[in-house]
């Protein structure tokens, strides 16, 4: 992945969001539109505060649904995609149910499901679960295939096991890939988890904008959603770090050989 | 040791008759060179005596003792160095001994103690995309010599390399044959090439491939022999790398 190098690259994501909200304030000024329609990102941010208390309760339990459901999603994905990879019938049964089963609109299984789960958590872990998995799981089958079968029958001819094949070659080789699908669900994971909320729910970000939408508290919805913008980038960012971690040989500023 | 036999070996990969009916034999620290034209089955070969694919027919023996289909004897280097991006080349280098089973700290200290005479001792904790072409065959040649000891097959090693460098490469290779006593079994497309690296060169026809002629190269030959043998190579070669020969070759197959 490209990574910003300098300064200027550093400061580029900043100047565009705080543009975005410069324009945002300064239109809403400009063209007086009333409060109850489209707060300007000041009101946002100042109603956000004042119910702060609030808010952060209901973040707590929309992140603790999005947390649980992506890290069930990577390891479910991670089980599936190793299963599917090596066992080929078992890839020609399950891969076209993988596709259906992101071809369900969500909003009705936000309905549905607490009918057969209950009015519990466990809806709503499903849910997010059902939308995290299927991008790590691609990802990841994706980058098992790609390695190069010259490198395969290499240690082929080192009379390596399969599984130690698998372990030393493949599995490194996925890893990059697992990690794409892995920054892919973690964006997806809240959203989910607010989707979930929109029925049935008590608590959660997503009961709590259904609440605030239908009294026309049109700045503290967009609290809310600011907060969930905000949460998933660090999501987002989390996932990075963890890959320059546990990826070293893929870190952007490795120093070449020199020449001697 | 180091004597490897291979014995009226043919295959036909999938319609294409690709080795006919080829024995040659490599004795205990001697470098032959198979030279042929581009997609003659020299890979094919040297897949088979690595144990990678069988042959139809024939037998590959090495010390005597009957390897055909088997994996796991001879070391093996191609082309692309196929290093593990994932590791460093210390790492990339000790994975023959961990294969076998050795602990991966013991397996690191044998390779740490060769790794100078690779000339790859400042280089040891880099990963392979941090190091140019030659430094990557350098451990691709040094992890194949961890595998086997005695026997190295080395399929076009030097052939993504440019001019300058593959020089060095062949002198490298030579100095370290003398030291190590290598048995190697040598396959490349250019004559230059099979002049520098052997003691006996094959010249292999087009598919399906049958060895035309073999020459005996002195080990410091003067210009003049370096010249004849050069020509002889090629006339052995030109009339088959001629357009209508080629298709005359592949019409019977198809």
């Amino acid at each position: 992945m490209k990574r910003p190098t300098n300064t200027a690259e550093q400061l580029a994501p900043f100047v565009s969001i705080a543009g975005l909200l410069l324009i945002w304030e300064g239109a809403v000024r400009i063209f007086q539109v009333p409060q109850f329609i489209l707060p300007a990102p000041s009101q946002v941010i100042s109603a956000g505060y004042h119910i702060r208390n609030l808010l952060l309760y209901h973040t707590g339990v929309t992140l603790g649904e999005a947390l649980g459901g992506l890290l069930l999603a990577i390891a479910i994905a991670f089980l599936m995609a190793l299963l599917l990879h090596n066992i080929n019938w078992l890839y020609g049964m399950i891969y076209p149910l993988l596709i259906l089963s992101q071809t369900i609109p969500l909003v009705i299984l936000a309905i549905l499901l607490p009918l057969w789960l209950g009015w519990g958590i466990a809806p709503k872990i499903v849910i997010v679960v059902l939308v995290c998995f299927f991008p790590i799981v691609i990802n990841l089958l994706n980058g098992l295939d790609e390695v190069d079968p010259d490198q395969l029958s290499l240690f082929h001819s080192m009379g390596a096991s399969p599984l130690a094949t698998f372990f030393m070659v493949k599995m490194p080789a996925a890893l990059p890939a697992f990690f794409t699908g892995i920054r892919i669900s973690a964006t997806y994971s809240l959203m989910a988890a607010v989707i979930s909320e929109w029925v049935g729910a008590q608590r959660g970000l997503g009961y709590f904008m259904t609440i605030k939408q239908k009294a026309f508290a049109i700045d503290e919805v967009l609290a809310a959603v600011l907060v969930i913008c905000l949460l998933s980038y660090l999501l987002v960012k989390c996932t990075d770090g963890l890959e320059y971690w546990l990826v070293p040989w893929n870190r952007p500023n490795l120093p070449e050989e020199e020449w001697n | 040791m180091g004597y490897l036999q291979i014995k009226g070996v043919s295959k036909t990969l999938g319609r294409i008759h690709t080795l006919d009916n080829i024995s040659l034999s490599v004795n205990q620290y001697e470098s032959v060179v198979i030279l042929g034209p581009s997609g003659c089955g020299k890979s094919t070969l040297l897949n088979i005596v690595a144990g990678l694919i069988s042959p139809d027919q024939g037998q590959i023996l090495i010390d005597g003792e009957d390897w055909t289909g088997r994996t796991g004897r001879v070391s093996y280097m191609q082309q692309k160095d196929l290093l593990l991006p994932s590791r460093t080349i210390l790492d990339n280098v000790a994975i023959p001994l961990i294969l076998k089973g050795t602990p991966k700290k013991q397996a690191r200290q044998i390779a740490q103690q060769h790794l100078t005479e690779f000339g790859l001792s400042d280089f040891s904790s880099y990963y392979p995309r941090q190091l140019s072409g030659g430094m990557r065959q350098r451990a691709a040649l040094f992890r194949t010599y961890l595998f086997a000891r005695d026997i190295l097959l080395l399929d076009e090693p030097f052939a993504a390399l440019d001019a300058i460098t593959r020089r060095r490469m062949h002198l490298w290779l030579k100095d370290l044959q003398s030291r190590y006593r290598w048995s190697i079994l040598f396959v490349t497309h250019d004559i230059e090439e099979a002049l520098i690296m052997a003691d006996r060169i094959l010249v292999l026809s087009a598919r399906p491939a049958r060895i035309l002629q073999e020459f005996a190269v002195p080990e410091q030959p003067d210009i003049t022999t370096h010249q004849s043998i050069k020509k002889n190579i090629l006339q052995l070669l030109e009339p088959e790398e001629d357009d209508t020969s080629v298709y005359r070759g592949n019409s019977s197959q198809l």
